[in-house]
């Protein structure tokens, strides 16, 4: 089984590589969206060291929704996906493996370009760590969150807006732990909390998400 | 499969739940409808003036119950959505369809009175309070759901797509809860607490109690309601 996982994992990240312009399209709307706001707002450094946790989670929300429409959909237009529901890998395991390529694509980027963003947010670079490992940790549950959405939303008409729609809510509790750790890393209190909080969703997440999102591409695809 | 197995699973198909649903309902809204009128009674004229809110304080016999019920309504939803996708019952579906329209509603209703009631005693019609903002991310999860249902042509897949979208909900309603719990907590923004109102006279109890079995009565026989409505449309 292992194999048949390597070898998902591998071929996703090789479509990425080779259609290099998805990737980067998400990244930079993350980037475009967290330019947005100091022009919208007003580029007071203090204003901007309060919102810099809260835009840049935002921001990261709206860029892991951008790329998720594309998680099953290449995959159902010509036939493959079909095919992974009748293979002899279990569908959790398989749909997992999708899952984690879509993050290491879409989630993990934003990790890393995440101290560029609060650097021109003027935080102070003592919270660089509390928020790249916000992002490390709250990323995943994004992907594994948003792709029972994409399950569900899969080849309906509408089927990006409606998408944001159902995942969006369900976010809310990843944002709020993860721009909250940062914020109280920022009053001194330590994100620890926070950030132990946001491992039990990811691990959660990582243990009923799979056969969620697995029966809701069953239901998508009788 | 036993005889009470059978008796157990005989109204689970629309053709036999149909005219059951038909006598139901009037019912129903009868009982709805005496029920109102006693809990309004109460609520408007027997129930004494609040000694710190005044006479503002009497949309809680339309706040509270509606709160109740938007909640209460969610679970009933996920629960006929889970048994759905265990027994692979039509009219499941069918019932978490009709069911989702009248949850909305409440939960609109509930925020709607709620800021009502918000700006003479708190001085502002919102606030970011947990419950608040819970209650807010409610209505998203229900219109979500009524969104997906309608955004699908094949009622088979709607309903199984929907009761999917319901059962994840259920679970994350306690997680959104007590995450924004904690985020308000740590914002300190609204410091008006529900928690510090007064003890409540009898008779507003037995008004609060009267209205939500009105509305408890009013979703039942609305739903029943529309889930003739769903069976007629579908020809089942």
């Amino acid at each position: 089984m292992a194999d048949v996982l390597a070898c998902l994992l591998h071929r996703d990240l090789l479509l990425a590589l080779r259609n290099r312009s998805d990737v980067g399209t998400a990244l930079l709307f993350f980037i475009i969206v967290t330019t947005l706001f100091p022009l919208g707002i007003g580029a007071e450094p203090a204003l901007l060291r309060a919102i810099a946790p809260g835009v840049i989670w935002v921001a990261a929300l709206l860029s892991s929704l951008l790329s998720l429409g594309r998680l099953f959909a290449a995959d159902h237009a010509d036939g493959t996906l079909e095919q992974m529901l009748l293979g002899a890998a279990p569908l959790g395991a398989v749909v997992a493996a999708k899952a984690f390529a879509h993050w290491l694509v879409s989630g993990l980027p934003l990790v890393v370009i995440a101290p560029l963003i609060a650097l021109q947010y003027d935080l102070p670079s003592s919270l660089y760590g509390a928020l790249a490992l916000s992002l490390l940790l709250g990323t995943p549950v994004l992907s594994l969150i948003g792709a029972i959405g994409a399950a569900l939303t899969l080849g309906l008409r509408g089927g990006g807006v409606l998408l944001a729609l159902l995942v969006l809510p369900l976010y809310v509790p990843v944002l709020i732990m993860g721009a909250g750790g940062v914020e109280m890393a920022a009053a001194g209190m330590g994100a620890q909390g926070h950030l132990l909080l946001l491992g039990a969703m990811l691990v959660g997440a990582a243990v009923f998400a799979p056969w969620a999102i697995a029966a809701a591409l069953r239901i998508a695809t009788e | 499969m036993t005889a009470a197995g059978t008796r157990w699973f005989w109204y689970a198909s629309p053709q036999t739940f149909y005219p059951l649903a038909g006598k139901m309902a009037p019912a129903f809204a009868i009982a709805a409808v005496v029920l109102a009128a006693a809990g309004l009674w109460v609520g408007l004229f027997v129930a004494p003036t609040d000694a710190q809110q005044g006479e503002a304080y009497r949309i809680i016999f339309i706040h509270v119950p509606a709160a109740w019920m938007s909640m209460f309504i969610y679970v009933v939803m996920a629960g006929w959505a889970a048994l759905g996708l265990a027994f692979n019952t039509r009219l499941s579906g069918m019932m978490a369809t009709a069911l989702a329209p009248t949850g909305a509603l409440f939960t609109f209703i509930a925020l709607w009175t709620g800021s009502l009631w918000g700006k003479p005693t708190w001085g502002t019609y919102w606030v970011w309070d947990a419950r608040l903002t819970s209650e807010l991310i409610l209505l998203f999860l229900y219109l979500g759901f009524m969104a997906l249902q309608a955004a699908i042509d094949d009622p088979r897949r709607a309903d199984r797509a929907g009761a999917l979208l319901a059962i994840v909900g259920v679970i994350n309603v306690p997680i959104i809860y007590f995450s924004v719990k904690w985020w308000n907590t740590l914002h300190q923004g609204a410091s008006v607490s529900l928690k510090s109102a007064p003890t409540m006279a009898a008779t507003m109890f037995a008004g609060m109690i009267l209205m939500a079995l009105a509305f408890w009565m009013y979703a039942i026989a609305v739903t029943l309601a529309r889930v003739r409505c769903i069976i007629a449309e579908r020809g089942a």
